[in-house]
């Protein structure tokens, strides 16, 4: 199998023009092989943390007693983004790929206007998280390293410290953010260019803005996003619906999560909320590894 | 990039008795068999080594495929058929005369008795940046060579362009339209009746094709019905040399005029759009209108709208208006030159 379909240029020189069309399937099977071998793993092989409760650690049970019932976790604003978000996406997957495996339609025009949709609600996101919410709330940083290695070791057996709770978003939350970014800004970016070459009202068209190798490279790089992006939505929409993240699912529809959930599964010390909120965060504590 | 050549590249040949054993073959290779009709359209492809197909499905020896036959007070014409018996053929001269006219204008005497008009209406479009073998949309690249700021896109297309400008250069293909014809589509899954209006599609749809047939199918023939038939007649073909040549733009009307006002009409026009372009809201207003010269004017200004033209090609905007205007105008059916 190829992963670039080549073409040649009318001055004869071997270009790519886009991704082989297979890849997409190389996508799908690898989310869906990701999701059985994740499902497996924690049905049969994965050893679940006993966190301590509400109802048997005072230390919650006392911070329990300051918090409200509804712990905001999305605003209004990000949760908008992030349905109008995933919609566009949505859009631009099904008109990208239906017509490759045969669902024939008139998909260029759906397909950019839902290209402009997307790239309107991420400048937006770009702003709203820069300025409105807590930026590197979302960004790996060492501390979720050092409880990575610690899960892990702890996942396979080896004595390890517990590690802490999540902070506001944990690191595959971060990882998954990181991977969307790249995929996304790809696209974007790619996919703006591309729009000078079919009619919209936005550009003179333009189709010697580059030449026909650069153009290729384009049009593999924002093929190669889009079939990342299936991979990982069928990730995305996977964990969206396992049992126990549909807490997570629900407060990014309803912007809470109940004080319960929160306690169990965040440290306040690294998502403070309520009046902690306002304090500054306290320093990593000492760890000891046993 | 094209290079005329005497010898075609190798492939196996295939010369099936019926069209079981056809849909069978094509049902087996599917986009690798080639299906050879006249030939016409496709020996330059391949003599060209332009298109390589690994097998080649000659109808030739496919007698049920030729011919024309009543159906249901219309015509039954098979794929087969040569455009020289679709012109003489007298049921269609009685019935359906704007289908011979169509037939007679395509290309040249000798090309009319070797070539079919199911080969007609399926040929690939004659834009030369494709036919020379730039890996463009059409061939499954990512560029249109002719509509470039320097390109030459003189026939190319100013209507439902979408990425790709070509046009397609059928004559028989509006008229198929304006009859309202029905497309017989056999696979080794069954029998699909698709409306001629549909049978042809543009870029938007896919961009690699320029008709609805899938690999592994074959158009077996064209049915028209009795709606249209023995009503009043127009079309035009207009092209740069008289004695052959694809059409810059052709027109094919059907109407029925009672009283001076227009019952009900179906208009077509080709070589403007990568598909035989209906001109539904044109046939919507002026329904019910005299087929004068105001209605005419009006029909033909409403006709362009929306056209885009590329460098070269402006000439067909007035052009098309104008064969619209003679369209609603009169029934008498002539050749511009």
């Amino acid at each position: 199998m190829n992963f670039i379909q080549w073409a040649m240029s009318p001055w004869g020189q071997r270009v790519p023009v886009h991704i082989a069309w297979d890849l997409l399937w190389v996508a799908m099977i690898a989310g869906v092989l990701f999701l059985i071998v994740h499902s497996l793993y924690v049905g049969y092989w994965a050893k679940p943390e006993t966190e301590p409760s509400v109802e048997t650690d005072s230390k919650l049970a006392a911070a329990a007693a300051r918090l409200p019932e509804h712990i905001a976790r999305h605003s209004f604003g990000a949760r908008a983004f992030h349905w109008i978000m995933a919609g566009s996406m949505l859009v631009l997957l099904f008109t990208a790929f239906l017509p490759k495996v045969g669902v024939k339609f008139a998909w260029v025009k759906i397909h950019w206007i839902a290209g402009i949709v997307l790239i309107v609600s991420v400048l937006y996101h770009i702003f709203h998280a820069s300025f409105v919410l807590d930026f590197w709330s979302i960004w790996p940083n060492k501390e979720d390293i050092d409880d990575a290695v610690l899960r892990v070791r702890r996942a396979m057996g080896e004595p390890a410290d517990r590690p802490r709770k999540f902070g506001k978003y944990p690191l595959e939350n971060k990882l998954y953010h990181l991977a969307v970014l790249c995929a996304g800004l790809s696209a974007i970016l790619t996919g703006i260019f591309m729009m000078s070459r079919v009619r919209t009202p936005f550009f003179t068209r333009n189709p010697y803005l580059f030449g026909d190798a650069t153009w290729g490279y384009m049009y593999v790089l924002h093929g190669l996003a889009g079939v990342g992006f299936v991979a990982l939505i069928i990730t995305h929409i996977y964990f969206a619906i396992r049992p126990e993240k549909l807490f997570i699912t629900k407060s990014m529809i309803f912007g809470w999560m109940t004080r319960q959930k929160y306690l169990e599964h965040y440290d306040p010390e690294r998502w403070p909320v309520g009046e902690d909120a306002s304090k500054p965060a306290p320093a990593r504590r000492p760890e000891v590894v046993t | 990039m094209a290079i005329i050549r005497d010898v075609m590249p190798a492939f196996e040949l295939f010369q099936p008795g019926s069209i079981d054993d056809a849909v069978g073959l094509l049902s087996q290779y599917r986009s690798d068999a080639w299906i050879l009709a006249g030939g016409l359209d496709s020996f330059d492809w391949l003599k060209d080594r332009i298109k390589r197909p690994k097998v080649l499905v000659d109808l030739s020896q496919i007698k049920e495929l030729s011919g024309v036959r009543d159906w249901n007070g219309g015509l039954e014409i098979g794929a087969m058929t040569t455009l020289t018996n679709v012109v003489r053929h007298p049921a269609v001269l009685e019935k359906f005369k704007i289908l011979s006219e169509a037939a007679e204008v395509a290309a040249s005497p000798q090309i009319r008795n070797q070539g079919t008009i199911g080969g007609n209406v399926s040929q690939d479009t004659r834009c030369w940046y494709y036919r020379s073998g730039f890996d463009c949309y059409c061939a499954s690249g990512n560029a249109c060579y002719a509509d470039t700021p320097t390109a030459i896109n003189r026939e190319h297309a100013i209507l439902g362009a979408d990425r790709c400008v070509a046009v397609s250069p059928s004559d028989s293909a509006p008229a198929m339209v304006a009859l309202d014809a029905k497309m017989v589509i056999r696979s080794a899954r069954g029998e699909r009746i698709v409306d001629a209006e549909n049978f042809f599609i543009g870029p938007a749809y896919d961009i690699t094709r320029m008709m609805t047939v899938q690999p592994g199918e074959l158009l077996t023939a064209i049915r028209i019905p009795a709606t249209w038939a023995n009503t009043g007649f127009y079309f035009e073909k207009v092209r740069d040399r008289p004695v052959w040549d694809f059409p810059l733009v052709n027109i094919a009307c059907a109407k029925v005029v009672t009283g001076g006002k227009i019952d009900r009409i179906r208009i077509a026009v080709n070589g403007v759009a990568a598909h035989p372009w209906r001109l539904s809201q044109v046939e919507e207003f002026v329904t019910g209108k005299p087929a004068n010269e105001e209605t005419a004017d009006m029909a033909g200004k409403m006709a362009i709208e929306g056209a885009v033209p590329l460098r070269y090609n402006g000439f067909k905007v007035p052009l098309m208006r104008n064969l619209v205007k003679r369209a609603i105008r009169g029934t008498d059916t002539k050749e511009a030159v």
